[in-house]
């Protein structure tokens, strides 16, 4: 069965891929960048072509807390947000991992106020890494399609929401072919969601998410059950799991749907690559005409690609950097007073591993600030010259910075 | 319907052994709510007293359906299992409860609750309302009554509790109570009557606290009672916008007998001591106030 090839934003590809998973509640509130995606959501719900409850919730707080009560009772649930959205909803972005809730979210990557700004960078979901979210970043509009889809068989597997991160206006406002699979196609591949037991059934009552103790602590059988920290471990577990889950969830979405786009990490003429530029979302891309013009210069160039950022793929990138000479990292985000999130992620992951590539990081693009592949490509040069002049580490290099005048 | 306090149901869905302080009026309440439900239901309760009366991990006190949530999302929660039933196609199985304190009514959870009784959710809103955030150890909160020393009020808070009830009936939902505690049958029939109602019904129950208010856990109905005697509680419920006053209310106001004074109800808990006599004044005035508006609402008169 062929594609239905469509020319559609990354909103409309994210809100697409919400109705062939046959989402059963939506709850939303406003946000410049996403707010296309529940639009289109909200117009196929009032137009009966997708069965679903649509919440029009007053916050974004209120959004991931509707979320969590549907999903609670075993609805599949969908949300997305930008910015000072997620910001507002932080405590419950807490509150739905540690419920073990396989809620999805699409965010609309998008700087963080102050001071106001709609443009994109990364750093509203990196803000929220911690929270026991699963993050994959989506490089074009056809991936936020596909991974919004397998996204909820991966938060149904294992029981922990994922977070479907893509660069707003760069991907939300922008139009791309996007091959649509069919409803048959994704039905046969994402099964409806029954949760493994039912939560709420009045003839088995349950106190779900109740106050929980340090230690483990016997039941009213005596029976021990785990404290805060064995559930909390439980947690970390199934991000770990999702390790696996993630590229076997890719391979099996390729082979009901045709597409695949490499698990936890992607490449670019990586093979013999010295320099490898690393980045998440749509950089990434950029990066790819990036590395062609560098080797064209002579520069052994190629990109490896955040698509998993949490859980971290550490195995994955120690695989494939072990013997490089260079990683230089690129980040739409900063740790103030630190460096970017993905360069100092990567940097402890490369910590004693025989072989391992100089670390180095470069922030761009904040608030929306244009980065080109010659940007890039300059600051590769500068870095590859402050490698040869025998620095192993660096402070983060600000690209396209105007501070002076 | 009036139910006699006889003649409620034996029945309890609150087990024995729970956490709740000596003398707790939401233990008193909570019986007759999940009875007048008979169990078929689900609750959902934020960061609250409730939270620790409903047990701690793996042992529940409560023998229903219980889903626990953040503190300002009460009423968004109750929103969301509500909208998961029906999507789902289980809504006809249990009515969704939403049961949260007067901070994590009117104050925190305000802006969801006003979310939801915009829409019109589908749910019963019940509001605890112990007039303090007792559970983190009695500070004030916006229903704390003026005159009452907190751990955030030392000298006794200058401020007139806000009306939430008001406030949600001018979010024109079907139902609005008023009840107490102290007054388990009325808790009943509130309850069994918003049960039958579709749509977002909210009750605000005054529910006296022994350990917040500074006094005996034997007086906790006689003081929800004495409440009610001095028109500071007021009983009453507003069905499709028609205003009523209800049992011991509706006999006072009928009995044209004066009200109890504030300053006797005053006179009963710690909170209130060293209480200036023009502050309780002040209070008289604002009771005497509102009392005269409940009455002539109760005789028909628009608000």
């Amino acid at each position: 069965m062929s594609d239905d090839v469509s020319v559609m934003t990354g909103n409309e590809a994210a809100a697409t891929a919400a109705r062939l998973a046959r989402v059963q509640v939506i709850a939303a509130y406003p946000i410049t960048p996403q707010s296309p995606v529940v639009e289109q959501l909200a117009a196929w719900v009032e137009s009966g072509e997708l069965s679903a409850e649509f919440v029009a919730v007053e916050s974004e707080h209120s959004a991931m807390t509707v979320c969590i009560g549907a999903s609670t009772v075993g609805a599949r649930t969908f949300t997305a947000t930008s910015s000072n959205g997620l910001a507002y909803m932080t405590e419950q972005v807490w509150w739905a991992p540690g419920a073990r809730l396989p809620i999805v979210m699409c965010v609309v990557n998008r700087a963080m106020a102050a001071p106001w700004n709609v443009l994109n960078d990364q750093q509203d979901s990196m803000s929220v890494r911690d929270a026991g979210w699963v993050q994959l970043f989506c490089r074009d509009n056809q991936e936020i399609l596909d991974t919004t889809v397998q996204a909820y068989r991966i938060a149904e597997r294992l029981h922990v929401p994922v977070m479907v991160c893509y660069d707003g206006f760069l991907l939300s406002h922008t139009m791309m072919p996007v091959a649509v699979p069919s409803p048959e196609q994704v039905d046969a591949f994402l099964p409806p969601f029954t949760q493994p037991f039912t939560v709420v059934d009045p003839a088995d009552p349950r106190n779900v998410g109740p106050v929980v103790l340090a230690d483990p602590r016997a039941d009213e059988t005596g029976a021990v059950r785990g404290g805060y920290m064995e559930i909390r471990a439980l947690h970390h577990r199934a991000l770990l799991d999702a390790l696996t889950v993630i590229p076997e969830t890719d391979a099996e979405y390729a082979a009901a749907v045709g597409r695949s786009w490499g698990g936890l990490l992607w490449e670019h003429l990586l093979d013999d690559a010295e320099v490898v530029l690393i980045a998440a979302g749509s950089l990434g891309t950029q990066l790819t005409l990036t590395v062609e013009a560098l080797r064209e210069q002579g520069v052994k160039a190629g990109v490896l690609g955040i698509r998993a950022y949490r859980p971290f793929p550490v195995e994955a990138l120690r695989e494939k950097l072990a013997g490089r000479r260079l990683a230089l990292v690129f980040d739409k985000a900063l740790s103030y007073g630190y460096e970017g999130p993905i360069c100092s992620d990567l940097r402890g992951s490369m910590l004693g591993v025989e072989g391992a590539p100089a670390v180095f990081g470069a922030a761009c693009g904040l608030g929306g600030r244009d980065v080109t592949p010659d940007d890039l490509a300059e600051a590769a040069r500068r870095a590859i010259a402050d490698l040869e002049a025998g620095a192993r580490t660096r402070e983060t290099d600000w690209i396209n910075l105007h501070l002076e005048g | 319907m009036t139910t006699r306090i006889l003649d409620l149901p034996d029945v309890s869905y609150v087990l024995p052994g729970n956490r709740s302080c000596a003398g707790c009026g939401i233990g008193i309440a909570l019986r007759q709510i999940t009875a007048a439900l008979e169990g078929r239901m689900v609750m959902t309760v934020p960061a609250s007293c409730l939270t620790v009366l409903g047990g701690m991990f793996p042992i529940a006190s409560v023998n229903v359906p219980w889903v626990n949530v953040a503190f300002p999302s009460t009423a968004a929660a109750a929103s969301g299992i509500a909208a998961g039933l029906r999507a789902t196609g289980r809504e006809g199985e249990m009515t969704v409860l939403a049961m949260a304190g007067d901070g994590g009514t009117g104050d925190i959870g305000i802006q969801a609750l006003s979310g939801a009784a915009e829409r019109n959710e589908d749910f019963i809103y019940l509001c605890y309302d112990n007039e303090a955030y007792m559970n983190t150890g009695t500070q004030r909160s916006g229903l704390t009554p003026a005159g009452a020393r907190t751990t955030t009020t030392w000298a006794g808070k200058r401020e007139n509790p806000k009306d939430i009830p008001r406030i949600m009936e001018a979010h024109g939902i079907p139902y609005v109570a008023s009840t107490s505690a102290a007054f388990p049958a009325d808790v009943y029939d509130k309850v069994s009557k918003a049960r039958g109602i579709t749509g977002l019904r909210y009750i605000h129950m005054n529910t006296p606290c022994p350990s917040g208010w500074g006094f005996d856990p034997k007086d906790t109905v006689r003081l929800g009672k004495l409440a009610v005697d001095t028109g500071l509680v007021v009983l009453y419920e507003v069905e499709r916008g028609v205003f009523r006053l209800t049992g011991r209310s509706a006999s006072l106001a009928k009995s044209g007998k004066p009200r109890v004074p504030v300053s006797e109800y005053l006179a009963t808990q710690t909170r209130f001591r060293g209480m200036k006599p023009e502050a309780i004044e002040s209070v008289q005035t604002w009771v005497d106030e509102r009392w005269a508006r409940y009455v002539a609402r109760d005789a028909g008169a628009c608000d």
